[in-house]
């Protein structure tokens, strides 16, 4: 990951090099520039503006929206400011949620990425299809699907039923568990396309090896098989995490009102007339913070770890 | 069987299969307890498939493994007291040296202080002590060579399994690396069972070999027997150079045969077992039992004309077109050139040898 950009100076190739990939690189620039940093730059900028009833700002600095988030001045905004749990409550579930969904697709994730990596080498390439057909078909249309599949009445209660293994059907929809397991779904092959392809790369000798060498199966994978695939394992992880963070589709679908998560609470804030630009672009650049300090703090054992080999 | 202790690894009637296709046959073979074992045969013959099921990564399809005397087929390879060093080492990249050669033993229960003591001192003996913390990714082929040798070793397993360990090494550093495996074996007194297709490898450093050759065991012998008394066509061409004649046995006295090669040239050579007269067989003479000289002598010999001499260093290599067509090689020392001298090229020449210098083989 931290790799692929050695480049060593001295030599007047080396400058020419240098000079050339200085131009060559603009494009990419210029395409970061324009849709990754300006958006961010006018989200950062709108946060701190004041709203405008019927959507959009007024050029006034303000930290309302800000102070919307974090503080409660009570129903007229006179009072002494008091932590608004509202808000901070939506996040913590959102993170929650996310991180289930992702240990989920995790546990789900590594065992098939495992799988289709010890394949025969012919087969890798259908096995790899075979996950991805689901994903050719529009996430709401997969998520509406969920909850049809998870409903009272749907195939799964019937299931479960007719086999007798419950006599009521389970209440699944619209509680904390069908969030994750709608979000695990829909993220479920960014985990295992970078842990398969990680597995890939393994060396199966040194399986062989740890085996030799009196480790027990658990041993191989815990002490040699993770450690080797460990670049995959985060970038799956973190490749569902983000997404599962800011997801709105499958809170709203699969979760119901009380299930509301914080990409849901950023989306109706631009919606209709009813939004609050400068609070939702607030909520977004603490998002974006939280999601920022989370990566930072995986990435750097790993950069290290990177370096070192 | 015999005194079980004295036999560190006994392989009876094993076979392997991978579907339809065979990979071993049948092979029996005991392995000595203190023994330096070669497993010898090309590429595909069946030798490290036959380590492979001493180590445990595959079971054997019929027969069994016994290990000083109990039976290991069935087990799985972490419970086998045996280690391996691997063709391409398989280091584990993200541990340190140390922590590589102390794996096995922490595998084992070992505390983590007594593995690191005795982990370093498998350094010791393979002379990397300064190398304890690096990475296996910042030491050279040699280097990762002993730790992957380290390793095995650390643990004290009863027996050593070594899958042509040498290979990815230049030559210089594998001689110095055959002398050292030598010596490390006999300090330690670990039954090794070595595997590699390099025949002088395993002449030079194997207290026995095992040639095989298409999943068979072809021949098992000590080096000089093996050189010396080849039982076959396969193992006369496979181990050193030698020069293969197609004979008719004659007659069969006293323990000699006559070997008429065509109407005007016969050979005597000590007879094998299964010899009987009137088989059509072949001989296998090495280049170094042949003299060459300008006139007949007293010995046997077959008349011909010198085709190349080839300077290669420490000898002369002679190729002779004998008056029947063959041709012979020949192989002279570059010591004795003062007394034995080069024919030239197109001069007549007599090539000479003993009763005992040609070898008849058994098929």
């Amino acid at each position: 990951m931290a790799s692929g950009n050695g480049t060593t100076g001295g030599s007047s190739t080396t400058d020419v090099y240098n000079k050339a990939r200085h131009w060559l690189l603009m494009p990419s620039w210029a395409i970061l520039g324009t849709f990754v940093l300006a958006p961010v730059c006018v989200m950062l900028i709108y946060s701190f503006l004041t709203k405008e009833f019927r959507g959009g700002v007024i050029w006034d600095f303000s930290l309302a929206a800000y102070d919307q988030f974090f503080f409660d001045r009570g129903l007229f905004g006179d009072g002494d400011p008091t932590l608004q749990w509202t808000y901070i409550t939506i996040f913590w579930r959102s993170i929650w949620q996310a991180g289930l969904a992702t240990v989920l697709a995790l546990l789900i994730g590594f065992p098939t990425a495992y799988y289709i990596a010890t394949r025969p080498e012919n087969t890798r390439a259908l096995w790899v299809f075979l996950i991805t057909i689901p994903y050719w078909v529009n996430l709401l249309i997969r998520t509406v699907s969920m909850k049809f599949l998870l409903r009272d009445e749907g195939p799964l209660n019937d299931l479960l039923m007719s086999t007798g293994l419950v006599d009521d059907p389970l209440r699944i929809i619209n509680t904390n568990l069908a969030v994750q397991l709608g979000l695990f779904y829909s993220y479920l092959p960014f985990m295992v396309l970078p842990i398969y392809a990680s597995v890939e790369r393994y060396n199966f000798t040194m399986s062989e090896a740890a085996a030799d060498l009196y480790a027990s199966k658990w041993n191989t994978l815990r002490r040699i098989v993770l450690p080797a695939v460990k670049p995959g394992v985060v970038a799956g992880c973190i490749l569902v995490f983000v997404p599962s963070l800011g997801a709105f589709l499958a809170p709203d679908l699969l979760g119901g009102a009380k299930n509301f998560m914080i990409g849901s609470l950023i989306e109706e804030q631009f919606k209709g007339n009813a939004g609050n630009w400068p609070f939702g672009a607030a909520a977004s650049m603490i998002l974006l913070t939280l999601v920022m300090s989370v990566l930072l703090i995986i990435a750097r054992p790993q950069r290290s770890a990177g370096a070192k080999i | 069987m015999k005194d079980k202790t004295d036999i560190a690894v006994e392989i009876q009637a094993a076979v392997k299969r991978y579907g339809n296709f065979t990979a071993l046959h049948r092979i029996s073979l005991s392995i000595r307890d203190n023994e330096f074992f070669t497993l010898l045969g090309p590429s595909g013959c069946g030798k490290t498939t036959l380590l492979r099921l001493i180590a445990g990564f595959e079971d054997v399809s019929e027969g069994q493994i016994y290990l000083f005397g109990d039976e290991i087929d069935t087990l799985p390879p972490h419970k086998r007291s045996v280690n391996t060093v691997f063709q391409n080492y398989a280091l584990f990249p993200h541990m340190s040296v140390l922590q590589n050669v102390a794996f096995g033993l922490e595998m084992q229960g070992k505390s983590l202080s007594k593995a690191r003591k005795r982990a370093g001192e498998m350094l010791e003996l393979v002379q990397l002590s300064q190398y304890a913390n690096r990475k296996p990714a910042q030491m050279s082929g040699g280097q990762q060579q002993r730790v992957a040798l380290a390793r095995a070793l650390a643990p004290q397993p009863k027996v050593l399994l070594l899958d042509e360990p040498l290979s990815a090494l230049d030559l210089k550093l594998r001689k110095a690396m055959q002398l050292e495996l030598k010596h490390i074996q006999r300090e330690t007194g670990i039954t090794f069972i070595f595997v590699t297709h390099d025949q002088e490898e395993a002449l030079t450093m194997s207290d026995r070999i095992a040639v095989m050759s298409n999943g068979a065991l072809q021949q098992l012998g000590a080096p000089r027997d093996i050189y010396e008394q080849p039982h076959n066509m396969f193992v006369a061409d496979f181990i050193g150079d030698t020069n293969l004649l197609e004979v008719t046995v004659e007659a069969i006295s006293d323990g000699d045969a006559k070997c008429r090669i065509d109407d005007s040239h016969a050979l005597i050579c000590p007879a094998v077992e299964t010899v009987v007269v009137g088989a059509r067989l072949h001989l296998s003479i090495r280049p170094e039992r042949m003299i060459l000289t300008e006139e007949a002598n007293a010995n046997q010999s077959f008349k011909g004309t010198v085709v190349e001499n080839i300077f290669i260093g420490t000898d002369i290599t002679t190729i002779v077109k004998l008056e029947t067509g063959s041709q012979i090689t020949v192989r002279t020392s570059n010591s004795d050139r003062g007394s034995k001298r080069i024919i030239d090229v197109g001069h007549d020449a007599f090539v000479n040898m003993e009763v005992g210098a040609a070898r008849l083989l058994a098929d």
